[in-house]
């Protein structure tokens, strides 16, 4: 149970972190925090079923991200650049308008119960076998292939030259538009790619995970979770979060003990229904609850997250 | 300067201005009087019961988003909890036989709403801008999922249920008819208003002010900008519980929903249609709000998807909302050169409500092919009925798009160039605000 466990917390991890990575390059630069993020997940795992029925998975894995990545450079250019002149308020409003937007017409497209969106029949087998659990090898796939996004994304940051650049903008964008690049046009690419990468994290989660319309709504407040604990702005810091929360969250669900299985006979009886209610609940079922729980305490101690260093 | 200030700011006759401040205040109770005398009908009633609670938890919301700058995603946490613990202390009155008669109760929301919030405040507020909202939005997903996990005071999915008639009775009034009802709701917003109204004239508002203006300065002055956070948070939290009380008292149940993101989003959306820059704006923003979601409702089936792109279009042309945009006017409607633009704007509103007609249309159509798909396709939507399988439709959906779009920019351009003229020529008269 413990390997299990934690690979699946390693693999939920690196999918947060696939969409945590876009929105914290996304708000370093623009200095928004693009509530419509998991939204641009949800279109990939929507684009990327509709192309598996038409042409099969693997051309889903690469055009949806492609075609989400289009309609994000195209909200930044149209849209949220028009608003920045309004505030950052009006900014973050915009992203939020746009959420709702976005799965209002998932759902009047594709309905609000989920899509059969299956694993492809190449990777439908059990890979390896740990203490007689199967572990599917389509997880083993997600995993490999959420690691080499990352890695890839982190080679482009760290050895190239467009990756320089992105890294001066992140910390000071006034000096790097001095410097005679295009600033906007950083802007609108980086805003593109980091919509891109949260689609193919939705490409990829979505037959193991329920394709379906309120998908982002439910991934979206853990993803903020994860770039507040981390600090915002901090990519080490989102990259930890994502691992930490993962895997407490995914350890969670696995355990069955509650307060009064812990302490038994030692317990209160069943003095009051509210008390009873604490006492008999599992683990696993205050899991959902845990990640805010622990970004509640986390920012007790440490008001800027994990690796914060700005206020906001 | 000192020309300017005068202009900006002239010396006010206090004696007519105050007969004019309270005068508006005794016209806005005598008309909440009157209102059921001209709709009657026990419909209206319920959108007038509606529309006032809306309006008090908009400006309970607005002390946070327009007075203190803190963009909340989680304001209906203690409207939520407010409206449960309103439902639980009617069972309890009830019960017991305690005297409290209905008028009284909503008081027990707003402790429950200013209790909460002072749990739940401390934290959130040390930050402000975007780490507040994301953590705010945390904590309203803590409590929402908590909800579902502490069955026996929330009751699940079912939520808890009271009847209001079992209280004390005042003068005869037990409550049962939705007329008394909206006296209730009538007179708490009434009182809620002059209240919060209040609170921006206190120093304590103006302090408010300066902490979303400018915190480092109120820092220099020797205030801490986390406590006044804090406690606007807090205030802020017991309107919005007397809101959640009228509506356990209006509906006779609370639930789950009452708490989460949803009721939230919409009370952000309602204030910021209405606009957070002024007072009034969140009240004209819970009316319109809540109007526009009942009438659109009935109309069309993706109204949802209206309603989002109406308030992305207030956020991108209109950043001040209604209220902001209205009051963009004023200076041209004191200097009389108000036509001018009036004008252009009629110009301009033909190819802009083309385009929105064509933008419609397309949204009406795909809906008939997906939502109710294989249904028969000549459909109405808006009282207007079409074949959503035509070809020529279709063509008439983009053509009113794009031809609305090319003609409204070039209009625009004329609304601009009337704008600028008739700003120039009241900032020549002097009006300037």
């Amino acid at each position: 149970m413990i390997v299990t466990s934690t690979l699946n917390g390693v693999l939920y991890g690196m999918l947060l972190f696939l969409m945590a990575s876009g929105l914290t390059v996304i708000f370093s630069m623009l200095g928004v925090l693009n509530f419509a993020h998991t939204s641009f997940y949800m279109l990939g795992a929507f684009f990327g079923f509709q192309i598996s029925r038409w042409f099969g998975f693997w051309p889903g894995l690469l055009v949806a991200p492609l075609l989400v990545g289009l309609i994000g450079a195209a909200i930044e250019r149209y849209g949220l650049r028009h608003v920045h002149k309004n505030g950052h308020v009006a900014e973050l409003l915009f992203t939020f308008g746009l959420a709702f937007v976005i799965e209002e017409v998932v759902e009047m497209i594709w309905g609000k119960s989920p899509v059969d969106y299956r694993v492809p029949r190449l990777l439908d087998f059990p890979a390896l076998t740990i203490f007689s659990t199967n572990y599917p090898a389509y997880k083993m796939f997600m995993l490999l292939a959420s690691v080499a996004i990352f890695l890839a994304l982190l080679i482009a940051l760290k050895k190239t030259r467009v990756g320089l650049i992105v890294q001066a903008a992140l910390t000071h964008p006034q000096m790097v538009g001095h410097l005679g690049h295009n600033v906007d046009r950083i802007f609108m690419m980086v805003f593109g790619i980091g919509t891109a990468l949260a689609a193919a994290a939705g490409v990829i989660a979505g037959p193991a995970l329920q394709t379906q319309s309120n998908m982002a709504e439910l991934l979206g407040p853990i993803l903020f979770v994860v770039v507040v604990v981390g600090g915002l702005g901090s990519l080490l810091g989102a990259f930890i979060a994502s691992l930490l929360i993962a895997l407490v969250q995914t350890f969670a669900v696995s355990m069955n003990g509650s307060l009064a299985s812990i302490f038994g006979p030692l317990g209160p009886g069943n003095t009051q229904p509210l008390l009873a209610d604490i006492w008999n609940v599992t683990i696993a079922q205050i899991a959902p609850i845990i990640p805010y729980l622990l970004m509640i305490v986390i920012l007790l101690f440490r008001p800027k997250g994990l690796l914060g260093t700005r206020e906001s | 300067m000192s020309d300017l200030s005068k202009v900006v700011a002239p010396p006010r006759s206090v004696s007519s201005n105050k007969g004019r401040f309270y005068g508006s205040w005794i016209a806005a109770a005598i008309a909440l009087l009157a209102l059921p005398y001209i709709f009657s009908s026990g419909g209206s009633l319920t959108t007038f019961s509606l529309i006032g609670i809306s309006i008090i938890f908009s400006l309970s919301y607005n002390i946070l988003l327009g007075q203190t700058g803190m963009l909340s995603f989680g304001h209906a946490v203690y409207y939520g909890l407010g409206g449960f613990a309103t439902i639980h202390g009617m069972n309890l009155i009830a019960d017991s036989k305690l005297p409290v008669p209905l008028p009284l109760v909503p008081l027990i929301g707003g402790i429950t709403g200013l209790f909460f919030a002072a749990i739940f405040g401390w934290v959130p507020t040390r930050r402000s801008r975007t780490a507040f909202a994301m953590i705010s939005l945390g904590v309203a997903e803590l409590v929402a999922s908590s909800s579902l996990i502490l069955r026996s005071f929330f009751g699940g999915e079912a939520g808890i249920s009271a009847n209001r008639t079992k209280l004390l009775p005042v003068f005869d009034w037990n409550f049962g008819p939705q007329i008394q009802i909206y006296y209730l709701v009538a007179f708490w917003t009434l009182l809620a208003v002059v209240a919060m109204y209040a609170l921006t004239r206190t120093p304590f508002g103006r302090m408010c002010n300066a902490v979303r203006d400018n915190p480092e300065r109120v820092q220099f002055v020797g205030y801490d900008p986390h406590v006044i956070r804090f406690l606007a948070f807090c205030i802020a939290g017991f309107f919005a519980g007397i809101a959640g009380a009228l509506t356990a008292i209006n509906f006779e149940i609370a639930n789950a929903a009452y708490l989460g993101a949803m009721q939230s989003g919409v009370v952000l959306m309602a204030t910021y249609i209405g606009g957070p820059g002024f007072f009034i704006g969140p009240i004209v923003g819970a009316i319109f709000v809540t109007y526009l979601l009942l009438a659109l409702s009935d109309l069309t089936a993706v109204w949802q998807l209206y309603f989002g792109l109406f308030f992305i279009s207030v956020v991108m042309f209109a950043p001040g909302g209604i209220s902001g945009l209205l009051m963009k006017h004023r200076p041209l409607v004191r200097a009389g050169t108000l036509f001018t633009v009036l004008r252009a704007y009629l110009v301009a509103l033909v190819p802009i409500l083309t385009m929105i007609a064509g933008l419609i249309l397309a949204i009406e159509i795909v809906a008939r092919h997906t939502v109710n798909a294989g249904e028969d396709p000549n459909t109405k939507a808006f009282g207007v009925r079409f074949n959503a399988a035509s070809p020529l439709i279709w063509l008439l959906a983009v053509a009113l798009v794009i031809g609305g779009f090319v003609v409204a920019r070039q209009t625009w351009r004329w609304v601009g160039k009337a704008w600028d003229e008739a700003l120039i020529a009241a900032r020549e008269k002097g009006f300037y605000a």
